[in-house]
């Protein structure tokens, strides 16, 4: 009985997903659950998953946000891109060195270019929302819009090359560690953790949820829909936007072309595999931070139990298959049927 | 009559979580007869229905078509074996032809084993072989949405004759016909009943059951209350079988005094819309209940939502307590104490997956906005008081109010907006779709509070409901107000005053 409470709850198949990665790369991999404690840090393959999915968590927290609403951002690799070119281009690309010694240079203060970097996300976020709420835009187009010409924004700050970022206090957001843990981790904690209490102690949540199952009646009951659907899809580019300066400081450049590429897809999967439904309405902002958990977690298992780099893409879309059947009511009531009729006997 | 028993169900039973929908059911329905289903909303009206066609097992009882024990395991089984059912909402594809429509899932083909194209040809032939047996002649080929709700809902009864019916289930068929389309429709039912199909129908419509049923089963509580014939059953006696207690005299105007009306709370000075409706105005005072008279497309609904803020007036004003107001959507309204039941219960009214407890807390919410939050206890609070206050019906505040039968789910409505406390109160068909019992329940809550201060504006096609209730009426034609009438006026001077100024 408690089996079958604990295995309604809706977090649980996506948590036996990530149990049974975990389990399979404990055989193949000795030292997966090794962790080391050097230079007041921790090190090892599990630390290196939380520290790399925490990018895509942050991008996944967002969308799940704007999934809810029955909407869908795609531009959220673009606005990634366009963030750490922000962020980068404020920062300066130069090398200074004094007397030997490499000194830290930065054009901006480095909190202003991350504030500016954030402003701008936010802006990409405004225009999605104004082109979903007011124009009354289909969402993947609206985003779609944004993802194509993100890119081209993106490169024109760089100036098609990619940025060089010097400046080494920059680098603490991708690759620091406070406490031990990547502080990455943090970041996303802390984003969590932010919109879990505004889901919980304000209206926010009634009122997503309300959107995303039927807009029209939220609208009659007084809900204002339309500015609500827009600061989803603001929160969303700054999300992304956080998630871009996380990234852009882990590899210390800023690539127009190729930061945060196919992120959105990535993200959409993280929130589905949450169990959240792409219909809107009822979500789940741990399920999609499990999706990014488990998604990063694959992608290091395909490369750490030697899987040929030309089939990983196959297995990939194998264990996501999987995963996604194994959360199917529909298909675990037939899997339930075939394999208990023969227990009971037949009916007549 | 001599008929035979076709369809008969014994001590049928159907539980959902623990609740007993039905209990012990009997039921029989006789070839060529036209059988009534009454009861009010959650007597077990739809599960014996979903039972009979298939749609939910049964968990206990037996069920013999033409004597035989069948055992349907769903809709398209219980097709199969000819008992064929056409759903309260008219399910069918407005984007696609008539003729596909009719054939939808089983479109001839050609060739051997029908593995070749679709045989077009032939479907729209049989379609309108079938609409002829209704008496129904149009053009297959066009598509559905280009004919009206009446002609729609002929064409999904076409659907369901397309097999070999022996049985056939309406569901509230009439809900969204009028009257001249409901007489259509029955003389449709006439001829299949002269055929000697077995029809079983579910309407809240008393008159219409008295027009057409040969025969009728109360249900009440999942139970069978009895059989009857309507000539042996008075209208009362029918509604004290569906309510199982003496209605009383029905409550209206004359239980209060129209001194009650008092300050004018919200005063329409000529407002309009382009295509919408022609400026008009409109007053309500404290205390009264205006009703609002008019035929489907007079501009009743427009009214409501031009002063809820849905849509936006683009001439004249609103004047609240004597200051101009302007609502550009409806959170606007609320704040300034305006509550409006939708005509769409579905579409604009409940949210279907929230819990009851939600949708009663969600007005309230949001008048009072994002940061100031109701926690679910505070909610659970308020929604406990309106659940008793309007005797809803509901398992407990957490089910999802897509579960509540149609009355409760509109009694949720409706609590949601008692929740905010309103000052002004636009019922647009409050009562449609729901029974007589939930109905009268309603209508009594909406004069006490119209006692207690609150101005109503009621809007409803059933005429006689707007005359007992209204203090005044307002007439609206093609979309302009052509006078208004004290609430004492009969029907019929509603209605001469409709069609006088044609």
């Amino acid at each position: 009985m408690t089996m079958r409470r604990l295995s309604s709850h809706r977090l649980f198949w996506p948590s036996v997903a990530l149990v049974l990665l975990l389990g399979i790369n404990a055989v193949f991999n000795p030292g997966f659950w090794q962790l080391q404690w050097r230079d007041g840090h921790l090190y090892g393959s599990v630390i290196d998953i939380l520290n790399r999915a925490a990018p895509l968590a942050l991008v996944a927290i967002g969308m799940t946000l704007v999934i809810a609403t029955r909407g869908i951002d795609i531009s959220v690799g673009a606005v990634v891109a366009i963030s750490a070119a922000v962020a980068a281009l404020m920062i300066g690309g130069e090398l200074v060195v004094k007397d030997g010694v490499q000194t830290h240079v930065s054009r901006y203060p480095m909190s202003v270019a991350i504030v500016g970097a954030l402003v701008v996300a936010a802006l990409c976020g405004l225009w999605n929302g104004l082109l979903v709420a007011k124009v009354g835009m289909q969402p993947i187009i609206a985003t779609l819009i944004l993802m194509v010409a993100g890119r081209g924004i993106a490169q024109l700050l760089t100036g098609g090359q990619i940025i060089t970022v010097y400046y080494a206090p920059y680098f603490f957001l991708g690759n620091g560690f406070l406490l031990g843990l990547p502080f990455a981790v943090f970041i996303a904690a802390v984003v969590w953790g932010t919109v879990h209490v505004l889901l919980t102690r304000t209206a926010l949540g009634l009122f997503i949820q309300s959107i995303g199952i039927n807009p029209a009646a939220s609208r009659v009951a007084g809900v204002r829909e339309r500015l609500i659907i827009v600061c989803v899809y603001v929160f969303c580019g700054v999300a992304a936007g956080i998630a871009g300066l996380v990234i852009s400081s882990n590899v210390k450049s800023a690539d127009g072309n190729n930061a945060g590429v196919l992120l959105e897809l990535d993200a959409i999967l993280a929130v589905t595999l949450g169990g959240t439904a792409l219909t809107g309405g009822r979500f789940s902002l741990a399920g999609s931070v499990l999706g990014a958990l488990i998604i990063q977690t694959l992608t290091s298992t395909i490369y750490s139990i030697g899987v040929p780099p030309e089939v990983n893409m196959v297995v990939k879309a194998a264990v996501v298959f999987a995963v996604m059947l194994l959360q199917s009511p529909e298909f675990r009531s037939t899997v339930r049927r075939i394999t208990v009729r023969p227990a009971t006997g037949s009916a007549r | 009559m001599a008929s035979s028993v076709v369809l008969e169900a014994r001590g049928l039973t159907r539980r959902f979580t623990g609740v007993l929908a039905l209990s012990g059911v009997d039921f029989r329905l006789l070839a060529g007869e036209v059988h009534a289903l009454m009861g009010q909303n959650g007597a077990g009206k739809s599960t014996l229905i979903k039972v009979l066609t298939g749609v939910h097992p049964a968990d206990a009882g037996e069920l013999r078509l033409n004597g035989q024990a069948i055992n349907p395991t769903s809709a398209a089984d219980a097709q199969r074996l000819g008992i064929s059912t056409v759903y309260q909402e008219v399910n069918l594809c407005p984007n696609l032809s008539v003729a596909e429509n009719v054939f939808a899932g089983r479109y001839p083909r050609l060739g051997a084993a029908g593995l070749w194209r679709i045989d077009w040809s032939k479907m729209e032939r049989d379609a309108r072989a079938l609409l002829a047996r209704l008496n129904l002649d149009i053009d297959v080929s066009r598509l559905l949405s280009s004919y009206p709700v009446a002609v729609q809902q002929m064409v999904a009864i076409a659907r369901a004759l397309g097999v070999d019916a022996k049985v056939l289930v309406l569901d509230e068929p009439t809900s969204s016909l009028d009257e001249h389309e409901v007489a259509r429709l029955f003389d449709v039912l006439r001829q299949l009943r002269a055929e000697g199909m077995a029809i079983l129908f579910v309407t809240h419509f008393l008159a219409q059951t008295y027009a057409i049923a040969d025969r009728i089963t109360v249900l009440r509580n999942g139970e069978r209350v009895g059989e009857y014939l309507p000539a042996e059953l008075p209208a009362s006696a029918l509604i004290t079988a569906m309510v199982g207690r003496e209605l009383g005299a029905a409550a209206g105007r004359n239980a209060r005094t129209t001194e009650t009306a008092g300050a004018v709370v919200l005063e329409a000075l000529g407002i309009g819309r382009r295509g919408q409706l022609s400026p008009l105005d409109v007053t309500l005072r404290r205390g009264e209940v205006v009703g609002v008279g008019g035929l489907l497309g007079s501009g009743r609904t427009d009214l409501a939502r031009l002063l809820f803020g849905l849509d936006q007036i683009d001439s004249g004003e609103l004047v609240m307590d004597g200051a101009p107001v302007r609502f550009d959507a409806p959170s606007q309204a609320i704040r300034h104490g305006l509550a409006m039941c939708p005509e769409e219960r579905k579409h604009d009214g409940i949210v279907a997956e929230l819990s009851v407890r939600e949708n009663i807390a969600l007005a309230l919410q949001a008048r009072m906005g994002l940061w100031n939050f109701l926690t679910p206890a505070r909610q659970q609070t308020i929604a406990e008081r309106f659940v008793h206050v309007l005797g809803i019906k509901t398992a407990d505040l957490d089910t999802p109010v897509a579960l509540l039968s149609g009355g409760n789910q509109q009694k949720v409505v409706l609590a949601r907006w008692l929740a905010t406390e309103p000052r002004v109160m636009i019922l647009d068909e409050p009562t449609r779709g729901i029974d007589v019992a939930a109905k009268q329940e309603i209508m009594n809550e909406i004069l006490r509070l119209a006692r207690e201060g609150l101005a109503v504006l009621f809007i409803s096609s059933e005429m006689d409901e707007v005359v007992r209730v209204a203090d005044r009426i307002v007439v609206l034609r093609d979309r302009r107000k052509v006078g208004e009438l004290p609430g004492d006026s009969s029907e019929q001077a509603v209605y001469h005053l409709i069609a006088s100024d044609a």
